[in-house]
């Protein structure tokens, strides 16, 4: 639950870091994800940095979709 | 990351659609899950044995009245900044509500973020900045980092009113009280973000039901749906995580050390669940500080619960938003009766705005 | 110095004199506001359209516009939807005191140039200084008139079952400017306000004014509340296509972000055409020439089943029920 979206981290500074998500830039803080490197993918909840997204998940997830759209017929 | 998913979201439905089962009922315990769900019209789309039902993981909706009324008592208080998320403004109290607080002319700001509220505490250093922290694991670590950050900066004049729960007393309560038959449990994937897939094992080794921890775009929920449905079909009741670009089995360790840090586990009174023991978090005494419940002077005045109001029932999976009596006549988005219609995660308010459409 | 508008500037006297002398009126400069009359008189030959609609916004300036280029833009546009063109405005501020008189010089300079573009000019008005408190810093009133061709009619209550329903922009723009600029949001959107004068767009449009069922702009209440209130006017329902639906990516992050749905967001430069089917292809060609029409795009139809209802087609071909606004737009958490 609880609205949370994908941003990119662009800068960091110490504690605060700088994330961005289709143009639109914000500045959150990384206490909770401190391990958090420039170019990482971070799930930004009520302005503050809650996890890090795993690239390779993310894209094994949506391999597996694509998989799907040549899903055959007769398979069950 | 925007990816079209439309034709292989059609295709795993169509697949979803192809097996052969027996009602299954599902239940999805967090509110962001019950709009998602109706945003995208899956009720409608997947077969008629898939029984979709809401629970309680609306934390606007699950807090007491008796709350609602301590906060709004809160913003009444000479000298107060209420900082609150929009979620609350127009949840109705015993008599009352932030919103009409509001108009009264007292100070309550909306704010998107603690930081905010951090933020009038410094530009404001004459007032007592109070944020209301309501959310469960996904947003608790961040009320108590910005307590955190309140201390670092020595802070004078920021309060944290508590009012967090935790989800796996939740679903306990739900499945002990065996009100309804549930086959599978759609996991809330942002709390797990934080707590990790570990606290909602008891799931499938307590209760023999199936889990499935997943996200909130269209692809994350209907693999979690298709997850759960495969091991329900083959008797294997695990609980499995879909959303694994977001979850751990361990969680955010460091999120959950600091949230542990500074708050402490107490009972909590939920609506539609009753008190539930080790389900609410109070800040420990070491932060009291902070803690707006030992600051200010917030007297048990009586609660007032509206008549004929089936949110609790509905939080608790055994009615459905159109079967309350309310729903969609006197209780509407515009004039609502209990917190289910206001909040945007609430069912009935979900209901009421995705609701479907013949044809 | 930091000049600030006073009590005094508003009391009627010398001072007030010099305030509309120097910073109102040199923006405004027209030959019957010259006049100097209370009342501007002209002649008018035909069938008039007449509004009114005042604003408070806060913050006074935001990323697109501001107060001014809003008060001016949205009367025009009231007047646009009709199918009339805009002839002539009137303009009255209430200031509160102690309002930077830069700021007031900004506001006026932005009408300028609103009027100036849309050769619709301000031929009356009026100006208040209030306590401070008793208004937030400026609030603007404005009242139009304009001409309807003859022969054009075009109203909310005449969609039919089979038009089109065409939507001249992408939405959510100038609800999220504002809302960014919100003291304390720590979020850097780059999305301006979609604030624009829609009059040369139905002025074009009105090649085809009998095809023409209704047009309305969609603003407060966003897209999704004036869809609901053109069909209960109309007594059709809509079925409007989510994948057709112009929304930037930029508007759908924040969106996503706040816990906002860009249907409810506000907008002030765009319009809906309801229109005849047969002629939707050409009208929607003939928007797209025009600077502010050039994203136009057919959004849904029309049906007769269900009155007043407006529905939404997912990408998935789901149906869902759009309702009208509830209460505030306010960001949430969950």
């Amino acid at each position: 639950m609880c609205l949370a979206v994908p941003a990119r981290v662009v800068s960091i500074q110490g504690k605060e870091a700088e994330v961005e998500l289709s143009g639109a830039s914000y500045k959150t803080y990384i206490y909770l994800t401190p391990e958090v490197k420039v170019g990482d993918y971070v799930l930004l909840h009520t302005g503050y940095a809650i996890s890090i997204i795993d690239k390779e998940e993310a894209e094994q997830t949506l391999e597996l979709f694509r998989q799907l759209e040549g899903f055959s017929q007769d398979e069950s | 990351m925007k990816v079209d998913d439309t034709r292989a979201a059609q295709k795993l439905i169509e697949r979803i659609n192809r097996c052969s089962i027996r009602p299954i009922r599902l239940m999805e315990f967090c509110g962001g899950h019950t709009v998602a769900i109706l945003r995208y019209g899956l009720r409608q789309l997947l077969q008629k044995n898939i029984i979709m039902s809401s629970g309680p993981g609306c934390p606007v909706c699950v807090t007491a009245t008796r709350d609602i009324d301590k906060i709004i008592e809160l913003s009444r208080k000479t000298g107060v900044i209420t900082a609150t998320f929009g979620d609350l403004m127009r949840v109705p109290g015993s008599f009352s509500s932030l919103q009409q607080s509001r108009a009264e002319g007292n100070d309550i700001r909306v704010v998107y973020s603690a930081l905010e509220a951090l933020d009038l505490a410094r530009q404001f250093p004459d007032r007592q900045v109070v944020m209301v922290g309501i959310g469960f694991e996904t947003t608790a670590p961040t009320i108590a980092v910005s307590v955190l950050q309140a201390q670092e900066e020595q802070l004078k004049n920021y309060r944290v009113l508590s009012l967090h729960k935790l989800t796996p007393p939740a679903i306990t309560a739900i499945l002990k009280a065996g009100e309804t038959r549930i086959d599978g449990i759609i996991c809330p994937g942002h709390v797990c973000a934080i707590t990790g897939s570990q606290p909602f094992e008891f799931i499938s080794s307590q209760y023999g039901l199936s889990g499935v921890v997943t996200g909130f775009e269209l692809r994350d929920i209907l693999l979690g749906i298709s997850m759960l449905i495969e091991q329900i079909i083959e008797k294997k009741p695990e609980v499995k995580i879909a959303y694994r670009r977001a979850v751990q089995p361990g969680g955010n360790t460091k999120a959950l050390e600091l949230m542990n840090r500074v708050f402490s586990t107490a009972s909590a009174s939920w609506r539609g669940l009753g008190v539930i023991p080790e389900s609410g978090l109070q800040i420990k005494s070491e932060f009291e500080y902070f803690d707006a419940e030992k600051v200010f002077n917030l007297s048990q005045i009586e609660t007032h619960e509206p008549a004929g109001c089936s949110c609790g029932q509905i939080l608790r999976g055994v009615k459905v938003p159109t079967e309350c009596a309310l729903f969609g006549t006197v209780c509407t988005p515009d004039h609502p009766t209990g917190p289910c219609m206001v909040s945007a995660e609430g069912a009935c308010s979900a209901y009421y705005l995705y609701g479907g459409a013949n044809g | 110095m930091d000049k600030k508008v006073l009590l005094s500037h508003g009391s009627g006297g010398k001072l007030t004199h010099d305030l509309i002398a120097g910073t109102i009126y040199p923006s405004l400069a027209n030959p019957m506001l010259a006049q100097m009359d209370d009342a501007a008189v002209f002649e008018i030959n035909g069938k008039v359209a007449f509004t009114t609609d005042s604003f408070v916004i806060h913050p006074l300036f935001f990323p697109g516009g501001d107060i001014g280029k809003l008060a001016i833009c949205g009367t025009i546009n009231d007047l646009a939807v009709v199918g009339a063109k805009p002839l002539y405005l009137s303009l009255a501020l209430i200031i509160e005191e102690g309002l930077p008189m830069q700021d007031l010089e900004r506001v006026m300079e932005s009408i300028k140039n609103v009027s100036n573009e849309t050769g619709v000019q301000v031929v009356t008005g009026d100006t208040k200084v209030v306590n401070h408190g008793s208004a937030d810093k400026l609030f603007i009133n404005t009242a139009g008139i304009g001409l309807v061709p003859s022969g054009v009619q075009i109203s909310g209550t005449k969609a039919c079952p089979g038009d089109k329903i065409i939507l001249s922009g992408p939405i959510g723009e100038h609800g999220l400017a504002i809302m960014a600029q919100r003291a304390g949001l720590r979020l850097k959107i780059q999305i301006e306000s979609d604030c624009a004068p829609l009059n040369s767009l139905t002025a074009e449009m009105l090649e085809y004014a009998d095809s023409i069922h209704c047009m309305r702009d969609p603003t407060r209440g966003g897209l999704a509340t004036t869809l609901n209130e053109m069909a209960k006017q109309s007594q059709v329902s809509f079925r409007i296509f989510e994948d057709r639906l112009p929304i930037k990516e930029a508007v759908v992050s924040a969106c996503e972000m706040l816990g906002l749905d860009p249907l409810y967001v506000a907008n002030e430069g765009k319009l809906i055409a309801i229109v005849n089917a047969e002629k939707a292809d050409d009208i929607l060609n003939k928007m797209r020439k025009n600077p502010y029409g050039t994203e136009s795009v057919i959004i849904g139809e029309v049906e007769a089943e269900n009155p007043g209802r407006v529905v939404l087609q997912t990408r998935l071909g789901a149906l869902r029920i759009i309702n009208m606004l509830s209460g505030e737009l306010l960001p949430r958490i969950c």
